[in-house]
């Protein structure tokens, strides 16, 4: 059963993951990704870790796809073209993935042998002992993600922000002329 | 007084420096106080040292005074002042005859715009001289040695901004570095051997023993002979002798008070002056003296060959000082040192005169030196061609005056030793002497005025300031000879009375002073003074009167290459040319471009375009390109974990 | 009790990782290189949750928890940079982003 469901959600994974890589809208890109989180934080409760694909599925699903979602379409980002040389080009892609993938799977049977053990209990899974430990043991990397999350929350209100020298608008929205593969070839020929 | 012995070399130093570092925001009349005050203090307490020095209120016979022990390990040279017989004659003419050409000096240099300069650097010269003549052991003689050399460089060069004048300040250096070196070279045998450098050691160390420089040997010469001839050489660089005398002639360039100083009356007898201190170890190489005179008396001859043909009236004083200092380097050879020292002094007497008032008739002519554009003068510039007069009698050896005197000595003593053929060129050359000094009177004083117009009208005699000094010096050429009456008139000659002292008498060795006949005496007097005069008849009949230059383009028509040679001065410069300077040039030129630019400097280029090559190629990587950095970051991870994996 | 051995997951993550490498080297968009970053970090959070219940370490499933917060942060920051570059160069192509180059 359990198998199942892994050989599913992997080969899901797998596949959304593709898409968003390479796929030339960044909304569809977007949309593939959550599908790819959906599906990890499947997995992470296949771990025996139910919180943490709770959290995936709020966080990363919830929070940081919508502001990546928000970002594009304020930006109003369209298509990518097609990316030079993307034809021929693919073999190079492909190649150094099939590396990457090949050298890092190597690695884990070669140094850690085939892991079979797979002992699990159930205080690994309760969200009590994640607490505890998040409130005992690691307190203090606690904090400082929190000041973390300060300082990017100001950091980014002050790196969004225009500069007020502009005479037209409040200087949220970007204006309509912005540039795009296709503006910018429209651009080249005159 | 004699403690302030020090202050003779120190007090031109002080007006050097004062005139040099502020001389330019003075008013003249403040530079020259102190340009010509500061050698008048230095004559007058010369002067003091020297009562006291002849009344002899001392032990011994010489006055030691030491400032400073300079000590460097094994070596310790003082600083030290000797003031006896022969510094005595030395100070004297130095500080003397300075002192009327400063004053000289500041009538002739009243329109000279570097005017501080001027004084500066002829201070400076005194204090060397000073410096070279006081020393008590050859180094500092050395250090004035090279101080003269220095003022000598920087005065030649005075008008630098001309062509030549730089250029013959640097020949008249380099020349005489050559002879600076080989000086070196004996001072450092003599320390070798002795571990001191001092005279007094030295000197009487070696004439007690003298196997001490008879028997080790350098470079296959006997100590002696080795040490006799490398001074020599050094002489012969600083005095002008053949075959180092070529930059004397160049130096004229200078202005003419500074010829009358350096380059007639002090700095050139240095090397003379050296000969005589050493006289101890001449006097025990005598293949080296012999050498010496030889030299002295070929170039006595060649110069005056020379002087008969040339028009510019101070080359033709230029060639007479080389000619007058090959007589004294004769008698210094012969063993006749007090008749060397004496031709010193008589020479600087009417020498000097001779170039101050050469100086009075180029500033009259406003800057000509050529004589043939003179003539006549001597109804416009009566002092001058009266003192110029009597300086050329003095010079061409006619008695009463001071250059019989001394030359007689000499040509005596040449006689005494029986050494014939000296006697001979030295006979000859008194001859042409006088004969080539009556030419440049004739040209330049008689017959008609042959310049332009307004060169006529700007004919005047000279100031005070110059004129005076003239007078004296034309006083001092009478008397100066006085001191040394030859035998057959007095019985002892004060003058190398006087010496004695200095003059050493190795054991084993007897004194070179030969007796003569007194028949014999008066006819080789007699025989000198017939062909001075004859000479200067010639001259007179040649040049004399109105006839003025014809007579003598005559006879340069008569022997037409013979003239020429004589006028381009043997061509000697143009063979040292060819034979020295160009090939040394021509290796410096390799050594510049090919080792030092292409070589030394490619190295260094090569290395800073190797960098320039790695920055180049590091350049590549800042693509700007986030994807590449992307990529270099990506291939970092890797290297990273393989490290953590296997490493 | 589990029957999926954990190696089949560290495979998948890696899978995932490499998928993600590719992608971030290779798109021109900018916002397209970011979503594949947080490909690749959601394979490392997968790999550490698998060595979390392979060892029994709660560890692992901790540092996922940082990794998310600050994944969070990091995402909000670079698309605030984002806005900004776009602002003042009218474009995220990164092959026109070059301004440090040289």
């Amino acid at each position: 059963m359990e198998t199942f469901i892994f050989l599913i959600f992997a080969a899901l994974a797998v596949a959304s993951s593709l898409v968003v890589v390479m796929h030339r809208s960044p909304v569809y890109a977007t949309m593939s990704l959550v599908v790819t989180l959906f599906s990890v934080a499947v997995l992470f409760v296949l771990l025996g870790a139910p919180f943490l694909g709770t959290l995936q599925i709020l966080i990363y699903a919830g929070a940081i796809v919508v502001l990546f979602l928000f970002v594009i379409m304020l930006l109003n980002l369209q298509k990518e073209g097609e990316a030079a040389g993307r034809r021929r080009g693919q073999l190079w892609v492909a190649l150094p993935g099939a590396l990457i993938f090949i050298g890092m799977v190597g690695l884990v049977f070669w140094r850690a042998g085939a892991p079979d053990l797979q002992p699990l209990t159930e205080d690994l899974v309760s969200l009590k002992g994640l607490a505890t430990a998040l409130f005992t043991d690691y307190l203090l990397p606690f904090e400082i993600v929190g000041l973390l999350l300060l300082v990017a929350v100001i950091g980014a209100t002050v790196a969004a922000r225009k500069a007020p020298d502009a005479a037209d608008d409040s200087g949220v929205l970007p204006r309509e002329d912005f540039v795009t593969e296709e503006t910018a070839r429209k651009e080249a020929r005159p | 007084m004699l403690e302030l012995l020090w202050l003779i070399p120190i007090l031109p130093l002080a007006g050097a420096a004062v005139n040099g570092l502020l001389g330019r925001r003075f008013p003249k009349a403040l530079v020259t106080a102190v340009g010509v005050g500061a050698p008048l203090l230095s004559l007058l307490v010369a002067l003091g040292c020297l009562w006291e020095f002849a009344k002899g209120s001392f032990p011994g016979d010489a006055y030691n005074l030491v400032l400073y022990a300079w000590t460097a390990g094994d070596l310790s040279i003082p600083v030290a002042f000797l003031l006896d017989h022969l510094s005595a004659v030395m100070l004297f003419i130095v500080t003397f005859v300075g002192f009327l050409i400063h004053v000289y000096s500041a009538g002739y240099m009243a329109h000279e715009e570097r005017y501080s300069r001027y004084f500066a650097y002829l201070n400076l010269f005194m204090s060397a001289m000073l410096l070279l003549v006081l020393g008590n052991n050859y180094l500092v003689m050395f250090v004035g040695w090279e101080g003269v050399g220095l003022c000598s460089y920087l005065l030649i060069g005075f008008y630098y901004d001309q062509r030549f004048p730089p250029y013959a300040g640097k020949k008249a250096f380099i020349v005489n570095r050559i002879g600076d070196f080989a000086f070196l070279v004996g001072m450092f045998a003599l320390f070798a051997n002795f571990g001191t450098l001092n005279y007094a050691d030295l000197f009487s160390r070696i004439s007690e023993q003298p196997g001490l420089v008879t028997g080790p040997t350098v470079m296959g010469l006997p100590l002696a002979s080795f040490v006799a001839l490398c001074f020599f050489v050094g002489a012969m660089g600083k005095s002008a002798q053949i075959p180092l005398y070529v930059w004397l002639p160049d130096a004229m360039a200078g202005p003419t008070p500074v010829s009358a100083l350096i380059h007639a009356a002090t700095m050139v007898t240095a090397g003379v002056y050296m000969v005589v201190r050493s006289n101890v170890i001449y006097q025990l190489a005598p293949g080296v003296s012999q050498f010496v005179a030889v030299i002295g008396a070929a170039t006595a001859i060649f110069a005056a060959t020379i002087a008969i043909a040339q028009t510019d009236i101070k080359k033709v004083l230029a060639y007479s000082t080389v000619s007058q200092l090959g007589y004294m380097f004769l008698a210094a050879g012969l063993g006749a040192y007090s008749a060397a020292l004496f031709h010193v002094l008589t020479h600087a007497f009417f020498k000097a005169l001779l170039f101050l008032a050469s100086g009075s008739v180029i500033h009259a002519m406003g800057g000509e030196q050529d004589m043939t554009k003179m003539g006549g003068l001597k109804k416009k510039l009566p002092s001058t061609f009266w003192t110029y007069l009597i300086g050329t009698i003095a010079i061409a050896g006619i008695p009463p005056l001071a250059g019989f005197f001394s030359k007689d000595e000499i040509l005596h003593a040449a006689a005494g030793n029986g050494q014939w053929v000296l006697w001979a060129v030295g006979l000859i050359t008194a001859g042409l002497t006088a004969f080539y000094m009556f030419r440049s009177v004739f040209l330049s004083f008689f017959g008609s005025f042959r310049g332009t117009h307004e060169q006529e009208h700007h004919l005047h005699e000279s100031p005070p300031s110059m004129t005076i000094p003239l007078w004296i010096l034309a006083a001092g050429s009478v008397v100066a000879g006085w001191i040394g009456l030859p035998k057959v008139i007095a019985e002892t000659n004060q003058f190398h009375r006087w010496l004695e002292p200095v003059l050493f008498h190795p054991a084993g060795r007897e004194a070179i002073e030969h007796e003569m006949g007194t028949g014999m005496e008066w006819a080789l007097i007699l025989i000198a003074v017939a062909v001075a005069v004859a000479g200067i008849l010639l001259a007179r009949s040649m040049y004399g009167g109105d006839s003025g230059l014809a007579n003598g383009r005559t006879w340069a028509e008569r022997f037409p290459v013979l003239h020429r040679v004589l006028v381009n001065k043997y061509y000697v410069d143009e063979i040292y040319d060819a034979l020295i300077v160009k090939p040394l040039a021509g290796l410096s030129r390799f050594f510049w471009k090919g080792v030092d630019t292409f070589i030394i400097d490619g190295t260094i280029h090569a290395g800073a375009y190797a960098t320039e090559l790695t920055g180049e190629f590091g350049r590549l990587s800042t693509t700007g390109n986030v994807r590449t950095y992307a990529l270099y970051f990506f291939l970092g991870v890797i290297l990273l974990g393989c490290w953590i994996a296997f490493g | 009790m589990s029957s999926v051995p954990i190696s089949w997951y560290l495979m998948l993550a890696a899978l995932l990782f490499a998928i993600g490498t590719v992608g971030a080297l290779t798109r021109r968009n900018g916002i397209s290189i970011f979503l594949s970053i947080e490909l690749m970090l959601n394979a490392a959070n997968l790999t550490l949750v698998a060595f979390s219940r392979q060892m029994g370490d709660r560890t692992g499933q901790l540092i996922v928890f940082f990794v998310m917060a600050v994944a969070a942060a990091e995402a909000a920051v670079g698309l605030a940079l984002f806005i900004a570059v776009f602002r003042a160069r009218r474009t995220i192509d990164i092959n026109r982003l070059n301004l440090m180059r040289g």
